[in-house]
């Protein structure tokens, strides 16, 4: 027996990565707010690697908590180890990765979501969602209609979630929760087209049945840095991870058993991410590869349950047996829990507006796997833009479209919509062609506005982000006028690493040009340097470094906003606009493009159809 | 801020003036970069509205008289600022303003560009801006046909190999730091490098063997030389078919170069009469000579003239030596009169030798014919997979640059990050030339390739 419940602005189904930014974007811009989770224990949980950050994907963490998210804040909270990555490689690919404790980290998401004003946290399957006059209503498993007007739904590997280990497979979500089966079918009644992907997990593992003493050691940085600029707290290695390798023991296991692969025996009909592909998958793929890499990885500071990364599976569990115990040091291993592949539906995210709307479906959102992604960071990155945009929506405000141009988060939404996926998204840094621009290092600069203006971003923060930006400016102006006059400790720092001494006075702006040379190494010789952090100085070297870089994609991106900035009206009827050649009406009619950069990137639309269009819409609407 | 871009805006067919129009925030500064005005003053002094007389200068010497007028935004055809450069006609000349224009920092128009932003900048109504868009979307569809005929020849097949040369790299390097915790294969500098120097290397090619492409479509720059009164002009007049040299009998008649663009079955010669070549003290005639001196350093073809009636003298001799090993003709004329000259001196330097009577008509089908098997010989077949217009030129000039810099930086000691960057550029540029796109590409090349992953 149904019966009318509570009323939201905005309910979000799925208390997951996305669902979480999106309920607390949207309670937080003051909408009266209800998340959904099927099991008050899995909130927030990190199901496969216990990690967040990695390449692109720190990108993306940064840039969450420069517009006022939450998972920078949770990583620091729960960081066990911290490693920046690809140090070496240039600012552009800098990457921070951290391993974090578990349950601290969903323990510390579950408990912000508690004490967040306009926000409940509920247990409970949605099993119907139905379209109203002015908004929608949601279903419960044990009866309670909720009408809202707008829905988040992030439903991630729990919605038609199917296990599969070897021959058996199961109706599940992951970790073992319940899947939410209902909710499929009613989304199909409304008209919404659902699709499959799969994703895997590897096992778990005793530490204590791991021989580590032949496994290389990896350790945190020796000076690790907050992913949150509010982090206050030191931020602390905690634990070692360690490396194993597969060898031609393992490749033999796997071989021997591939026909009792669900893959490879037709069961799994959901498509899996090409970068994350299972250890079966690498051997066929890459048959010459002698050996794989697996980095083993704590779980947390309270367990002895270690992630086996490199090494998911779907073969039968005793298969994974043999497998794992064939790598170094794991002669004896024993499996806590077994690797699984996980099927699930989800979208074609093409259907949505840059916004995250769905385009026929007004006041219905999307975030994370279900919209074609993978992973955490990815996932949260899309539930922050669509709880900022359902909570602007309710308050009848224009949708908020972040731009390749300003942002990862753009970049991955724009591919997602745009281009649409052919299997699950992962966020690459070669993925972005304004990558020199769009750093970790200045993510604050680039979208901390856009956090306050919306408010999210709190003025005190904001304020403190300003400030941090005024005095890289200053400092690049000071580096820029500063001579230092030539002297033997200059030529001396200079030949040590191995470039040319200077006989003349040299400006500090164009000694730090030199790759060899960085602010550390002329502490000696600048004397009239400022007192500033050196995190400060780091970016403002990076900015004096790559200056004729940056100004090259800047050159660029200011071609792409003039494009962005042709908006095309909702309802523009493409069949008006002569000389489009066929297949780009098409296009651009399925696409529906809210601007005219958004209409140059759809694959059909070739820049004389640009060109047309822009002519089409600058003579009809003056745009 | 929009690029500024630049075109020739008078019809190709020759006529007295051609004009250049430049269009842009930087219209002007790029309009002072090529035009000296006859004052001293600069473009940028103007107010709208306003002209100056003066000349246009350009690489190779290049240099014509023109008339500079300035819009200042937006009060001119596109509503930006615009100069435009009104020069002598033909396409020698304007082709070369252009190239200025596109050497100062301009970017070839594309086809309705100008009046794609004249629209934009809200200048024109809406029946003009119909009209125009159908003459946009036809250009389009040109463009397109070129676009499909070029993936489909040899040319695309280049291109895609050297696409394919810096995919890899491009792949390699993003594999490299976007998986770093996977064993991906360490990228060295020397190796870059190496990598980085074949691509140049066929690129270049590619863009050299263009230069010719693009003759082969625009014309090749062709002089016609030798001694005064050997029959330069006459010659000139007889392969273009019009009294355009002044023929006297009086030798030092033509004191400047001339152009004229002239069709030899099917290959187009840019032809360029010169004065004729000998030591003189008239200053005018002076400034002749080195004149066509210049133009023979710079010529795509020569022809040079010798008089069969006479014996070889040191001005001949020198011409010999000046054009051994280039392409060119040696035209033994006057063969109808008493031949005293010593051919056996010029057969031996000189590959292709034909005899004519220019006055009689004699001898003109062996010398169209010698000039095709020149020009084919230069590989100047125009089927044969090489850059045929400035557009695909330009494209492979800048991907070029960039593969430039890359390896520049490379050696400097960049970080790969930013390597990385002008390898995109140079792919994007070369997939703009074939009409492709670059971002997924190299994507799908990263998981083809390499075994990542969690």
């Amino acid at each position: 027996m149904n019966y009318k419940a509570e009323e939201y602005d905005v309910a979000v189904i799925g208390a997951g990565h996305a669902g979480i930014e999106a309920a607390l974007a949207s309670a937080r811009l003051g909408c009266k707010t209800v998340i959904f989770t099927i099991n008050m224990d899995s909130v927030g949980n990190l199901p496969c690697n216990p990690a967040i950050g990695g390449t692109a994907k720190g990108h993306l963490v940064f840039e969450i908590d420069a517009l006022g998210g939450e998972m920078g804040k949770a990583a620091d909270v729960s960081t066990i180890q911290s490693r920046m990555l690809n140090r070496g490689k240039g600012p552009a690919v800098h990457s921070m990765r951290v391993q974090v404790d578990r349950k601290m980290y969903s323990e510390y998401m579950k408990h912000t979501l508690e004490k967040q004003e306009n926000l409940l946290l509920r247990q409970a399957e949605i099993v119907a969602i139905e379209r109203t006059n002015n908004g929608w209503t949601l279903t419960t498993r044990l009866g309670a209609q909720h009408d809202v007007s707008c829905v988040i739904i992030a439903t991630g590997t729990y919605l038609g979630g199917r296990v599969f280990v070897g021959d058996v497979n199961y109706e599940s979500g992951p970790d073992g929760m319940f899947a939410a089966t209902q909710l499929s079918q009613s989304m199909k009644e409304l008209g919404l087209k659902l699709r499959r992907f799969k994703t895997g997990t590897p096992a778990r593992v005793l530490k204590s049945s791991i021989d580590f003493s032949g496994l290389d050691e990896q350790c945190g940085d020796e000076d690790p840095i907050p992913f949150s600029s509010a982090t206050e707290n030191e931020i602390e290695n905690k634990v070692k991870c360690y490396i194993s390798w597969t060898n031609d023991n393992t490749k033999k296991v796997i071989k021997d058993n591939l026909h009792r692969s669900p893959l490879y025996g037709g069961m799994i009909e959901g498509v899996g991410p090409r970068y994350c592909p299972s250890i079966e998958d690498k051997i066929v793929r890459f048959p010459d590869k002698p050996r794989h890499q697996c980095f083993i990885e704590p779980c947390g500071i309270n367990t002895d349950e270690m992630y086996l990364q490199g090494i998911s599976s779907s073969l039968p569990e005793d298969v994974q047996i043999s497998l794992y115990r064939t790598m170094d040091g794991m002669e004896n291993v024993k499996i806590m829990r077994s690797a699984y592949a996980i099927e699930y539906d989800c979208i074609d995210p093409t259907e949505m507006y840059p916004s995250l709307e769905f385009k026929e479906f007004e006041g219905l959102f999307g975030a994370g796997q279900f919209n074609g992604s993978s992973g955490y960071e990815e996932a949260a990155a899309q539930g922050l833009v669509a709880g900022i945009n359902a909570a602007r929506k309710v308050k009848k405000l224009e949708p908020i479209i972040f731009s390749r141009s300003n942002s990862y988060i753009g970049t991955l939404i724009d591919d997602l919509v745009t281009k649409g996926v052919m299997d699950p998204y992962r966020m690459m840094t070669s993925r972005s062609e304004y990558r020199l621009v769009l750093r970790q290092d200045n993510a604050q600069e680039r979208l901390s506005e856009i956090g306050y203006e919306i408010g999210l971003l709190s003025k005190e923060s904001y304020e403190i982000f300003k400030r941090n930006i005024a005095l890289k400016y200053e400092e690049i102006e000071r580096a820029k006028k500063t001579t230092i006059s030539p002297s033997e400790k200059l030529n001396e720092i200079l030949v040590s690493r191995e470039t040319t001494p200077v006989e003349t006075g040299v400006r500090l702006a164009d000694l730090l040009k030199r790759p060899q040379i960085n602010y550390k190494s002329l502490e000696e010789v600048d004397i009239t340097r400022p007192d500033i952090p050196q995190q400060i100085l780091e970016q403002a070297e990076v900015e004096i470094k790559y200056e004729g870089y940056i100004k090259r994609q800047m050159d660029q991106i200011n071609e792409l906003k003039r494009l962005e900035r042709k908006i095309i009206p909702k309802d523009i009827d493409y069949d008006d606009v002569k000389g489009l050649r066929l297949e780009a009406t098409e296009k651009l009619k399925k696409f529906r493009p809210i601007n005219v950069g958004q209409a140059s990137r759809i694959s059909g639309v070739s820049p004389a159809d640009v060109s047309v269009l822009m002519i089409y819409l600058k003579a009809k609407f003056h745009c | 801020m929009s690029e500024t871009i630049a075109a020739i805006a008078t019809g190709q067919d020759p006529g007295g003036i051609g004009v250049i129009r430049i269009s842009g925030n930087n219209a002007v500064e790029i309009g002072d970069k090529v035009f000296k005005s006859v004052s001293g003053k600069k473009l940028a002094s103007l107010s709208g509205y306003h002209a100056m007389y003066g000349r246009v200068e350009g690489k190779n010497d290049f240099s014509d008289e023109a008339v500079a007028l300035v819009f200042i935004s937006p009060h001119s055809y596109t509503g930006e600022d615009v100069v435009e450069l009104s020069c002598h006609g033909g396409r020698y000349s304007t082709e070369m303003t252009l190239k200025a224009c596109i050497d100062a920092g301009a970017r070839p128009a594309q086809a309705g560009e100008f009046t794609k932003r004249a629209f934009e900048n809200g200048k024109m109504s809406l029946t003009q801006a119909e009209s125009v868009m159908n003459i946009v979307s036809s250009n389009g569809k040109q463009s397109a046909m070129a676009a499909m005929a070029a993936r489909e020849g040899k040319l695309s097949k280049n291109i895609a190999e050297i696409c394919n040369m810096l995919k890899d790299i491009d792949a390699t390097l993003a594999a490299w730091s976007d998986f770093p915790e996977d064993d991906t294969p360490v990228v060295t500098e020397d190796e870059l490098i190496k990598s980085l120097e074949k691509a140049e290397e066929k690129l270049t090619e590619v863009v050299e063997a263009g230069k010719y492409g693009c003759l082969i479509q625009e014309g090749i720059r062709t002089v016609i030389c030798g001694r005064p009164n050997v029959g330069k002009s006459t010659l000139m007049n007889l392969l273009s078919g019009k009294e355009k040299s002044i023929v006297t009998d009086i030798p030092g008649t033509t004191r400047d170069t001339v152009d004229e663009s002239v069709n030899v079955d099917g290959c187009v010669l840019l032809l360029s009469d010169t004065a004729g070549i000998r030591e003189t003290n008239d200053k005018v005639e002076t400034i002749g000579v080195e004149r066509a001196k210049k133009a023979i350093e710079t010529a795509q073809l020569i022809l040079a003239l010798f008089d069969s009636s006479e014996e070889l003298q040191k001005e001949d001799i020198e011409l010999i030596d000046m054009i051994a090993g280039r392409p060119s003709i040696a035209i033994i004329n006057k063969s109808d009169k008493n031949k005293k000259i010593d051919d056996k001196y010029i057969l031996n330097k000189i590959k292709h030798t034909v005899y004519i009577s220019a006055r009689e008509e004699l001898g003109i089908e062996e010398l169209k014919k010698s000039i095709l098997s020149v020009t084919q010989l230069e590989n100047l077949d125009a089927a044969s997979g090489i850059i045929i217009n400035e557009r695909q030129l330009y494209c492979a000039k800048i991907a070029l640059e960039n593969i430039g810099k890359a390896i520049d930086d490379t050696k400097y000691g960049m970080t790969f990050d930013a390597i990385n960057v002008s390898i995109d550029n140079a792919l994007e540029k070369l997939f703009e030339l074939t009409g492709e796109r670059v971002s997924e590409e190299i994507v799908n090349e990263i998981f083809s390739k390499f075994c990542i992953g969690k």
